[in-house]
């Protein structure tokens, strides 16, 4: 890679970081509205017009307030949690490809953070990390109701990682590659002609029950109601951030919907197409040959609707993630526990078997 | 047993049908709930007030602040009898009583006058006596008017000056105690 490259490359790195910021930003103010209009509220409108300045009005009562440590908590700890929580939740969009390629003359700019081919491989070990964020923040507080928040999320990870492992399974056993780049790209219809749009060609109408399952643990994953037993108010008060005030606490909240917004992300790649947007190819078309523009520009605009196809995806997802924890109650700790083991992964599994099956005789590939 | 209400209903427990145990037809029904709540909160009128800005209507009876009425001439009409000050359940009303001088026949309506006249709003539990206690007409809770919040608690000791009405009629309380004919249309029918 040659030194500019690596420039725009860097610049693409920043900017995946500022918008998972600013997205993650943007939720808080976004569940409260939803939260309100779903429940025939009006919700925040007092910060600017339409309340959009009160996530601004958040940082600064949550920068400005008293920095508590609880008696008998371990310091350095209790400060690494919210840390590495946020750390682990930035870290993951990192490998999703927001978009192919802008092209400029010989410079390629590829819409991703970095291209590793073993990218799923990547945010699944991240995603697993964030969860010493939750457990070091619940220990190291010294208290009962942040320990067992900790306990419970520990164990709801690791149960329901298992459970997502398996339906991924079967979507890397189609696409043979753990890129996340390779998948979106293998999702695009390659065949010239008119077609009903590129959605038929998205995993999620090949992978139904996959993506079922996915999606379950995905809440689960992201400690979203109806599975946010670690910090289940009536329960535990606060869970594992119980104890934390000030920007330690803005962070764990932070770094929850920079969860939301990975995991959103993942999915719309996974068994949305990511990128790719319905008619692009007569879209391009149309650019290249029935307007003045140069080849590269017809392409980039080609590529940047799918920037905006992919972000309108993820925001759909995290609206329904929204939408979800407003209609749902919470799940009893028994409840949740015997619907990973007992029922997400069996259907895992019978999910990869029938996959293979259809693979073997050749009705997908 | 003879249901009282006759409206309930017998429950069976059996065991749930696949389609309830799968929980998610429930989950979709549920959802679907919700989203229509969201597009009405977006496209009908919500019932929420934005306080400073829109306030709810005060009923016509409404017992608010305290105001000392004057009379058409633009006089006080209090005479400091201090029947009020005995009705009130609360003592919240205290006066002193002076005698009218030469030269003042139009500030005081009658010859004894109220030097000082104080409500205390933090005793006051606005029942009304004072109200119906005064022989002069004098005093009289206002129905679109509350007692504001302070931060000093002497603040809420009301004075001569925060309660006479101001002598010009047009800054006085739009709406006074006496009910307009529509007012009291309004009453009436909404009691019957």
């Amino acid at each position: 890679m040659t030194l500019p490259a690596l420039g725009w490359q860097g610049l693409v790195v920043l900017a995946t970081f500022g918008i998972s910021l600013l997205i993650a930003t943007y939720c808080t103010y976004a569940e409260r509205v939803i939260a309100a209009f779903l429940q025939d509220r009006v919700g925040p409108d007092r910060a600017g017009p339409f309340g959009l300045l009160q996530p601004l009005a958040d940082a600064v009562k949550l920068f400005t307030k008293e920095e508590f440590f609880p008696a008998g908590a371990n310091r350095a700890l209790f400060v690494f949690g919210p840390c590495l929580a946020m750390i682990t939740a930035l870290m993951s969009s990192a490998v999703i490809p927001f978009g192919n390629f802008l092209k400029f003359g010989d410079t390629e700019i590829h819409l991703q953070g970095i291209e590793i081919n073993v990218g799923m491989l990547y945010v699944f070990g991240i995603v697993s990390l964030g969860v010493y964020g939750i457990m070091i923040g619940g220990w190291a507080s010294n208290n009962k109701f942040s320990l067992l928040g900790a306990i419970r999320a520990a164990s709801q990870n690791i149960s329901y990682e298992l459970a997502m492992g398996l339906a991924l399974i079967a979507v890397l056993m189609m696409s043979g590659t753990l890129s996340l780049r390779e998948i979106t790209l293998q999702q695009t219809h390659v065949g010239g002609g008119w077609h009903i749009g590129d959605i038929f060609t998205w995993n999620v109408f090949k992978q139904p029950l996959g993506f079922v399952i996915f999606i379950v643990c995905a809440f689960a994953e992201t400690n979203r109601t109806p599975f946010d037993l670690p910090e289940c108010e009536t329960e535990l008060i606060g869970g594992y951030h119980t104890e934390y005030s000030s920007m330690k606490m803005g962070l764990y909240l932070f770094a929850e919907y920079v969860n939301v917004f990975v995991a959103t992300a993942v999915m719309s790649v996974l068994y949305f197409g990511g990128f790719n947007y319905p008619f692009q190819y007569e879209f391009l078309d149309f650019l290249t040959n029935k307007t003045s523009l140069s080849a590269d520009w017809a392409h980039n605009i080609f590529v940047l609707m799918g920037v905006v196809a992919m972000f309108a995806k993820i925001f759909t997802g995290i609206f329904f993630f929204m939408w979800v924890r407003w209609t749902l109650p919470r799940f009893r700790y028994d409840q949740l526990m015997r619907l990973g083991w007992t029922i997400l992964i069996p259907l895992a599994i019978f999910n990869i078997l029938l996959t293979g099956g259809l693979i073997t005789f050749g009705v997908i590939q | 047993m003879e249901s009282l209400s006759k409206r309930a209903k017998v429950l069976e427990k059996k065991p749930m049908t696949l389609a309830e145990r799968a929980y998610l037809p429930a989950i979709f029904q549920g959802l679907s709930i919700t989203m229509q709540h969201f597009f009405r909160a977006a496209t009908k009128k919500q019932v929420t007030i934005r306080y400073p800005e829109e306030t709810r209507p005060f009923s016509p009876v409404f017992r608010g602040l305290h105001v000392l009425k004057r009379d058409e001439a633009g006089r006080e009409r209090c005479t400091a009898c201090g029947l009020c000050a005995v009705a009130c359940p609360a003592e919240a009303i205290t006066m002193v009583a002076g005698e009218r001088k030469k030269g003042e026949e139009n500030l005081y309506r009658e010859e004894k006058y109220a030097v000082s006249y104080e409500i205390n709003m933090l005793r006051c539990i606005f029942c009304g006596l004072c109200e119906e206690a005064c022989p002069k007409a004098a005093v009289y809770l206002q129905a679109d008017k509350m007692a504001p919040p302070r931060f000093e608690r002497d603040e809420f000791i009301y004075g001569k000056d925060r309660l006479v009405e101001p002598v010009t009629p047009d800054n006085r309380s739009k709406r006074g105690i006496q009910l307009t004919p529509e007012q009291a249309d309004k009453l009436r029918a909404s009691m019957a």
